[in-house]
């Protein structure tokens, strides 16, 4: 039996077709002027990998922010509580996951069964977010990809402010200008990112197993960084931004048992 | 962004002595020294009274600009510091005055020169600097009474207006008016955070929308960010805006629509007034006389 | 004098709100906040130093997060229950 998940991200859909309940098939996409269509495109090639036909699908569920624009879902599922679902399946002892994406972070606490019991939102603020990364790479001119094996190789950085974007750029000219190098300076805007996701987390508690998502959750230079401000051991799975969609399709595949295709 | 962050207003360093003042005879002389991030002012009162004053930009060690500062104020005065009766420090964080018997914070200082530069009908002082924004109600003697300041988030300072400066390649000094120069006022952008505006700004360019309509819609949202901060203190007339921001005629008039209520003008230097950056150490000197005046059990 | 800690930012408004006036230092609030965010400060009021409660620096700009569990959006916390002076409320509106 397919399933399938759709994360409708405010920058990037993502797409996870299970096959009786294991992944058949991952597909991403830049969300664009057009989401819907363009989450079509991936679902249709997230199939195309797993080797079924949109007829073959049970049912899809969708999340994100983006996901009332999601095409032919038969529902809807919040980040989350596809997060939770996710980490738990990745994860089987993880009570706490973190998600972090391109413009909004999230936490949440679950039990065992994956089903969340709290939560905490960064939303309509970019820092925290992927946005804080990017801005900073660009004032630094340093690729984003650079950035996380440049910080890695600092020892120490000079604080940056964590609550505002631009006030973190002003601090990172400030930086420039007195000549700290960029290694030290790229380790700032990680701790700076990390100072700010580990407030939230510590809202919920740091329940272990403590386990990262989202796009940010590639990133080496973020990771180590909180690692150091959470002063615990966090998890991350090989593909972390598909974790929503993954969470949805779990969910999917849940309500579809004894459902039969079209 | 490769430039040193700038402050909004051209800086320009300078000092003044009003030629009416006659120290000779008084007694009650006092200092205000204030040490802002960009610059530090200083002001010597007589009897309540300006009397002198000097602004300079604040270098990298503030007790050493709080000191030149001071020392440029008293210059061609004919005073001497030993004939300073009690000098208070004011300034950004906790800056170290070292001329100064008593540090206040820059709010109280603050309310206290808007409070001599306008007069006692000044209620409210919209304070907008390059990294925070403060809110202030105070009565008719320049006592705070309630007070909020906005540091957390660049929606509304001078560095979120700057970013824009950036992005539509507007000078600066020219952002107040270019965002007036539409023919009608667009809806305000629907994200205030400025790192999403930016990129909200970016999609209304592409879909054809001009620099100028761009700003006004950035700038509207600006003054409701700014207005929602007044409106939690309580606006009451008169009205004042300091600060970067109060040169921004784009703000001054969409703030003034919002809240329904005209500011006061500000007075100009250049034509012998007492420009509102003054209003920290202005403030500072008055609560000096109190103080001084305290100490002596009058 | 009100005093507003906290901060408006794109998701919304959260301020911890003092009143200096009817504040008498006495730190029962300091006491019952679980995240620890409060402490006495010295404020200059009418020229005078005044020891009163205020927000610590460390969470005046993560507001949201340090109260999010005593949730003043819909409860009475426990600073405010503390305080016998009414000197201290909370103005939470997220969007």
């Amino acid at each position: 039996m397919f399933v399938a998940g759709i994360d409708m991200g405010i920058q990037t859909i993502k797409i996870v077709v299970l096959k009786d309940g294991a992944v058949a098939g991952r597909a991403k996409a830049h969300s664009g002027f057009e989401p819907t269509k363009a989450a079509e495109q991936a679902l249709a090639e997230a199939l195309k990998t797993a080797g079924a036909t949109r007829a073959d699908v049970a049912l899809v569920f969708a999340t994100g922010s983006g996901m009332e624009m999601a095409p032919d879902a038969n529902g809807t599922v919040s980040m989350m509580g596809a997060d939770a679902k996710a980490g738990v399946h990745l994860y089987p002892d993880a009570r706490t996951i973190i998600d972090v994406g391109a413009e909004e972070a999230r936490a949440v606490r679950c039990d065992e069964r994956g089903i969340m019991m709290d939560f905490v939102v960064n939303e309509r603020c970019a820092a925290g977010a992927g946005t804080f990364i990017e801005a900073m790479a660009r004032a630094l001119e340093v690729k984003l990809e650079d950035m996380g094996p440049l910080s890695l190789k600092a020892e120490r950085a000079s604080p940056i402010n964590a609550s505002c974007v631009i006030f973190g750029e002003s601090d990172v000219v400030t930086l420039i200008h007195r000549q700290e190098s960029k290694p030290e300076i790229a380790r700032a805007v990680f701790d700076a990112m990390a100072d700010r996701v580990s407030s939230m987390v510590h809202r919920l508690g740091v329940n272990p197993q403590v386990v990262l998502v989202g796009g940010v959750a590639k990133d080496v230079g973020f990771v180590e960084s909180l690692k150091r401000k959470l002063g615990t051991n966090v998890l991350i799975p090989e593909y972390p931004e598909y974790a929503g969609a993954l969470g949805a399709a779990l969910i999917a595949q849940g309500k579809a048992k004894g459902a039969k295709p079209q | 962004m490769t430039e040193p962050q700038k402050e909004y207003w051209r800086w320009e360093e300078y000092h003044r002595v009003l030629s009416e003042g006659n120290w000779k005879n008084k007694d009650l002389i006092t200092a205000g020294v204030d040490v802002g991030s960009v610059g530090s002012k200083a002001t010597i009162m007589i009897d309540g009274e300006v009397y002198s004053w000097a602004v300079r930009r604040t270098g990298s060690n503030s007790p050493d600009s709080a000191q030149k500062v001071f020392d440029w104020a008293l210059e061609n005065t004919g005073l001497k510091p030993g004939d300073i009766k009690y000098t208070v420090g004011t300034g950004y964080g906790r800056v170290n005055v070292p001329m100064a018997n008593k540090a206040i914070t820059e709010i109280a200082c603050h309310a206290k020169g808007a409070n001599y530069i306008w007069g006692p009908s000044v209620r409210t002082i919209l304070d907008v600097g390059g990294q925070d924004i403060k809110a202030i109600h105070c009565d008719e003697t320049g006592r705070v009474t309630s007070f909020l300041m906005n540091d957390k988030c660049a929606a509304g300072t001078g560095r979120g207006m700057e970013v824009f400066a950036d992005l539509l390649k507007i000078p600066i000094e020219d952002i107040g008016k270019a965002s007036l120069n539409v023919e009608e006022e667009p809806p305000p952008v629907s994200c205030t955070c400025v790192a999403f505006a930016k990129t909200e700004a970016i999609g209304l360019l592409r879909k054809g929308w001009t620099k100028e309509k761009v700003l006004a819609a950035y700038t509207r949202a600006m003054a409701v960010r700014m207005a929602n901060l007044v409106n939690r203190v309580g606006l009451e007339k008169e009205f004042v805006i300091t600060g970067g921001q109060s040169k921004n005629v784009g703000i001054v008039s969409r703030v003034e629509t919002i809240l329904g209520v005209k500011t006061l003008p500000s007075p100009n230097w250049r034509e012998g007034g007492l420009d509102p950056m003054l209003a920290g150490a202005i403030g500072a000197a008055s609560l000096a006389k109190s103080l001084y005046l305290k100490s002596k059990g009058t | 004098m009100i005093v507003h800690y906290g901060y408006v930012d794109g998701s919304g408004e959260y301020f911890i709100v003092v009143d200096t006036d009817r504040c008498n230092g006495c730190e029962k609030c300091v006491q019952q906040c679980p995240q620890h965010a409060l402490e006495l400060v010295t404020e200059f009021i009418d020229l005078e130093d005044k020891t009163v409660v205020a927000v610590t620096e460390e969470h005046r700009k993560k507001i949201l997060y340090t109260c999010a569990e005593c949730n003043p959006a819909e409860n009475m916390t426990p600073c405010i229950v503390a305080c016998e002076k009414g000197a201290i409320r909370c103005i939470w509106k997220p969007l």
